[in-house]
């Protein structure tokens, strides 16, 4: 049977590996934006198991809102990418360090 | 008219201090001069006009707050009107006497523009006087105190390019302010005790104050008696007197128009006139007026002293004026507050005559002061000579002893009257303090005697000595400057016999004089035991307590203390005659005979140098140790360390922290997420 356990540890274990995503990877700024959606999703797997768990679809309504903002984001933060790289020409890590101080 | 007269000079002042480039010089100096004479003339008018009773006009209200309401006012009685005859009179004469001496002034350029300036700065110190002296209440005295010690200050450092007139104007205000502190204390003694400021209430309240107890520093003390000192170290600063009067024989750094109007004739004045104003409360402070006479008294005979040996023809008479003032507070302080104005009257002018007179010696002699360069300019400058030989005959007090009772009118010079007048109320006083400043008083009569007849000896007999040049160009002074000499020779003659008997000679013509309730009615009241309870305060322009019997006693001292400071004057003429001029090597010899003493004198009794080590040298240490120490060290180390040392490093630790890399930006977030959870966790979260 799968338990409240189970979900939980999905959703670290998800949460970890978008957090390992951002810092190990040095090359591609898409693949952060990915670890980003990668965290999101992992809090929302929690939202939906405790919100069944504990009986209360309030959590499940507030995944559908984070999906929405993470929606946005996503499209905001790929534009940004793509002006980028027309200004640019790289969306490479390590060449994106215009704020050194 | 009393306000025409009150702000005649400050619209001269203003006219002249900045409408002077509109008007021109002569304009301007024109128009202050006669602002003044015709301000002089209404106070003639108002001081002949004036029935004894008291007025009060109210000008606006200057203030609100609490219990403390204070209006512009002017309050005319008796004591106000000699004021304003002694300020106006003498200031006009100045004004005028100071167009001659100040043309072509060897302190300035030609091109340069000074006259205004400095008849701006006389009329506005007439101003500040006058509204000292009409003040109705005390804030207002003390707008006009503080007004004529700014006016004094700016003319005697009129000359600012001389560093001394500088330091001179410097140590006035300085001086001035630490007896400024003990007025300002009594008014706010009074204010306390009497719940107001205004001169009626004050004096209403005096029976009470004397009755109360206050505690002042380490003690309890009678209140008035408290009050009386605190005042009167106020009028030690602006009077000159001991401890508080080194700033006087140097303020003759300014223009001798100044040294006669300001430091001679009225601001100097204005500490007597505050002790007389203030009379219903000395009335009731006896341990108060022993300290005034006895200050006075050393005074009298310290300045006089010192007056001896001094070479500086200015400095001889500014002596001589600390002297004098010493005098009428004796005669303030034994209880006989109308002989004070008496003096204060006669001493204006024929002071005023001495130092006019003297800078028209200096005038003559090419600005030299020393009067070692002087001798046998009687022949050069004869209406000079006249007129200080008047003044020399007041100051003295030169006069027929014993005229009064012989002929029926007193004779003599003004000083004469004035002088023996306080001499005889401090005999009359028959205390302890009155028998040592009747001493004091004569052996300073002896002294004044000598030192004046030295002067006259020393500038008018005898060779020519100093620059022969400056001898042989010795010039008579011009019109405007004599005409003051001989204003002012017309009172030093005949003030003293005119007034004798309105301020001392006669008991009941003072009292209608002064508006005072006549002693007999005041004791028949008590016998019936009806009103005047002792200490029923007049509203009288002074104020004698019914125990104050000096009038009377005075009028009865014996014969030789009466005829004392005539036998005293001409000990000392004999002197002087003898020093310099049966024998003019004497001096000299008897100073080296008397080397310690000499220097004593000489150096002032080394006044100036024991403050020096006592206030200045030990404000200086504190002075230096706070600036290197603790502003230099502590307070700028402080700034500079901050924001040289610590800010700098913290930026730099801050700069090297922005990689600009995303990565490390999440990195820190995580920390931070992490440090805050564990946090929680630890503390046990939002519970």
């Amino acid at each position: 049977m799968i338990g409240l356990e189970h979900y939980l540890s999905l959703a670290a274990g998800l949460f970890v590996i978008g957090i390992f995503g951002i810092f190990l990877n040095r090359k591609n700024v898409i693949v952060i934006l990915m670890s980003i959606e990668l965290m999101l999703l992992a809090v929302n797997i929690n939202f939906v198991a405790f919100s069944f768990y504990l009986q209360d679809l309030a959590g499940q309504v507030f995944t559908l809102f984070v999906l929405t903002v993470a929606a946005a984001e996503a499209a905001i933060g790929l534009a940004i990418l793509v002006v980028f790289y027309r200004n640019r020409g790289s969306i490479d890590v390590e060449d994106i360090n215009v704020m050194k101080g | 008219m009393e306000l025409t007269l009150l702000f005649a000079p400050l619209l001269g002042a203003v006219i002249a201090g900045f409408g002077w480039r509109v008007t021109g010089e002569k304009v301007s100096m024109a128009v202050t001069t006669g602002l003044l004479f015709l301000s002089c003339a209404l106070s003639w008018v108002l001081f002949l006009g004036l029935d004894g009773t008291t007025e009060h006009v109210t000008i606006f209200r200057y203030l609100d707050s609490g219990s403390l309401s204070v209006d512009w006012g002017i309050r005319m009685d008796r004591l106000t009107a000699i004021m304003l005859i002694v300020v106006t009179t003498v200031s006009s004469v100045v004004h005028l006497y100071s167009i001659g001496y100040m043309d072509k002034d060897p302190n300035w350029h030609e091109d340069e523009t000074y006259k205004p300036r400095f008849f701006a700065y006389l009329s506005f110190f007439t101003f500040a006087m006058l509204m000292l002296v009409t003040a109705d209440n005390l804030l207002q005295m003390f707008f006009g105190w503080e007004g004529v010690g700014v006016a004094s200050y700016l003319l005697i450092g009129f000359y600012y390019r001389k560093p001394s007139a500088n330091a001179a104007a410097i140590k006035a205000f300085v001086v001035n302010r630490v007896g400024d502190l003990g007025f300002a204390l009594g008014i706010f003694a009074l204010f306390y005790l009497s719940d107001s400021i205004r001169l009626t209430d004050v004096f209403a309240a005096a029976p009470e104050i004397a009755q109360t107890r206050l505690h002042f520093l380490w003690g309890d003390w009678n209140a008035a008696n408290v009050i009386g000192v605190l005042l009167f170290i106020g009028a030690m600063g602006k009077s000159a007197q001991l401890f508080l009067h080194t700033w006087l024989p140097d303020a003759m750094e300014g223009p001798t128009p100044v040294s006669a109007l300001i430091h001679a004739a009225t601001m100097v004045t204005a500490g007597v006139f505050l002790v007389v104003r203030m009379s219903p409360i000395y009335e009731y402070a006896p341990e108060a007026a022993a300290f005034v006479v006895i200050i006075g008294a050393s005074t009298a005979f310290f300045a006089a002293s010192v007056g001896l040996v001094q070479n500086d023809i200015k400095r001889v008479i500014a002596y001589s004026t600390c002297s004098q003032l010493g005098y009428m507070f004796v005669a303030a302080g034994v209880g006989v507050y109308s002989v004070a104005m008496f003096h204060l009257l006669t001493h204006a002018f024929f002071k005023a005559l001495l130092f006019l007179g003297a800078g028209s010696v200096i005038h003559a002699m090419h600005h030299e002061q020393d009067m070692r360069a002087y001798g046998g300019l009687r022949k050069k400058i004869p209406l000079t000579f006249w007129a200080m030989l008047i003044g020399t005959l007041a100051i003295t007090g030169v006069g027929i002893p014993f005229s009064g009772e012989w002929f029926g009118v007193p004779i003599g010079f003004a000083g004469f009257l004035s002088k023996d007048a306080i001499v005889e109320s401090a005999f009359g006083a028959h205390t302890g303090v009155g028998n040592y400043a009747f001493w004091m008083t004569v052996v300073a009569a002896a002294f004044t005697s000598f030192y004046s007849w030295r002067l006259m000896f020393m500038t008018f007999w005898g060779a020519p000595k100093g620059d022969r040049h400056a001898h042989e160009n010795a010039q008579e002074s011009p019109m405007v400057m004599l005409i003051p000499l001989g204003v002012l020779s017309l009172g030093a003659v005949f003030a003293g016999m005119i007034w004798y008997n309105s301020f001392f000679g006669n008991e009941a013509k003072v009292e209608t004089f002064f508006n005072l309730p006549a002693h007999e009615v005041s004791a028949s009241a008590e016998g019936e035991g009806a009103a005047p309870l002792p200490g029923v305060v007049p509203e009288g322009a002074i104020f004698v307590g019914p125990e104050n019997k000096v009038l009377e006693q005075a009028h009865a001292a014996p014969d030789w203390a009466k005829s004392s400071p005539f036998v005293a004057m001409v000990l000392g003429f004999a002197l002087a005659w003898l020093f310099y001029i049966w024998n003019p090597a004497l001096p000299r010899r008897w100073a080296e005979v008397n080397q310690p003493l000499y220097k004593f004198l000489l150096n002032k009794w080394y006044f100036d140098e024991i403050y020096d080590v006592l206030f200045v040298r030990s404000a200086k240490a504190i002075g230096r140790f706070f600036w290197k120490k603790g502003d230099l060290g502590l307070i700028d180390g402080t700034i500079n360390g901050v924001a040289m040392g610590i800010v700098p490093w913290f930026t730099r630790w801050a700069g090297r922290m922005q990689s600009g890399y995303v990565f490390t930006y999440a990195f820190a977030m995580v920390i931070g997420i992490v440090v805050l959870i564990t946090w929680m966790a630890i503390s046990g979260g939002a519970e």
